[in-house]
């Protein structure tokens, strides 16, 4: 990653014009071309730098809920454990960590009976309890990495 | 399932509209050209949508989310905290104003197996480092006797956006 990818990555963090031509607008603040642009951020896309370039949605003004969810797999059982997890698509980050309750990760869906719905399929799948740890109060999130 | 619409004032198009650029928005030109000839409206009402959803604050950010771990910023530690319930809000408050936190929450704590109810993330470049700003953080509040610990990442299995929105009438 060289000094322009940088810039675009810490300016694209603050937000992407809303409008008929946005990599042109944003290319010229940038003092690059448009289509020079547009090839960065697909090969920033391609070699995983960047997630995603769309919204990040507020998911509760959606009606959705996302909850935090932690298991304790043993050793033996862990690479089986995550494989399953992981494909769920409403799973969306899935951490090990250093803990007896060793799997984090989390969980989003449309309704509170939804997301119950797939705890209890996880723990089905799996073998092993969840413990759900949705969140209550939010005092602070980060949206901006600086590169 | 069918999605409940009018979910805070969301209508149908402005629903589809964002179960349909959940997963991206396409890289050229004129990216909202391309949306709106998927969802048969027309650019510029596209444009007027996003706006309005990134306004109402629908949409948190309307950009890009990187990878930190590709940024070098390899290391996350979750630290949690068991803290009196009548003082998790005043603490919260506290350890977001420190520059290197990257979250902070109150969850509930599942007894007996887990006593912790305040969370917060540290991101940084190696563990040593984020050790030492936890431990500045501590002594500069005087937080000694806190009872914590710190969770951090050992492997990633999975960093993405979760897709949980239902497609009414959109194949993807």
């Amino acid at each position: 990653m060289n000094e322009v990818d940088r810039s675009i990555i810490n300016h694209m963090q603050e937000g992407f014009p809303v409008c008929e031509r946005p990599f042109a607008i944003l290319a010229e603040q940038l003092n690059l071309e448009e289509k020079e642009l547009m090839q960065r951020v697909q090969a920033l896309l391609d070699d995983g730098t960047l997630s995603r370039f769309g919204p990040l949605y507020n998911i509760e003004m959606l009606g959705g809920v996302y909850c935090l969810v932690a298991m304790q797999i043993p050793e033996h059982d862990l690479e089986k454990v995550i494989e399953t997890v992981n494909s769920y698509p409403e799973v969306a980050h899935n951490y090990e960590r250093t803990h007896e309750l060793n799997v984090w990760f989390v969980l989003a869906a449309e309704t509170e009976s939804q997301l119950e719905g797939l705890l209890t399929d996880i723990e089905k799948q799996t073998g092993y309890p969840t413990f759900a740890m949705p969140k209550l109060d939010e005092y602070f999130v980060r949206l901006k990495f600086d590169a | 399932m069918e999605p409940a619409l009018n979910i805070n004032g969301l209508d149908e198009v402005e629903y589809q509209l964002i179960a349909s650029i959940q997963n991206g928005l396409p890289i050229t030109a004129r990216p909202y050209a391309e949306v709106s000839n998927k969802l048969g409206v027309s650019e510029e009402e596209v444009v007027e949508r996003i706006s309005s959803l990134i306004k109402r604050g629908v949409f948190k950010r309307f950009g890009i989310v990187v990878r930190h771990h590709e940024l070098g910023y390899r290391e996350n530690a979750m630290v949690v905290w068991d803290i009196a319930d009548k003082d998790v809000q005043t603490m919260g408050n506290k350890i977001k104003t420190y520059p290197f936190i990257t979250l902070c929450y109150r969850r509930p704590r599942q007894l007996p197996e887990w006593r912790y109810n305040l969370f917060c993330m540290i991101h940084g470049k190696s563990r040593d480092e984020v050790t030492q700003l936890l431990q500045e953080m501590i002594s500069e509040n005087d937080w000694c006797d806190m009872p914590h610990e710190v969770l951090f990442s050992k492997r990633r299995f999975k960093q993405c956006a979760a897709n949980y929105i239902s497609q009414p009438g959109i194949k993807t």
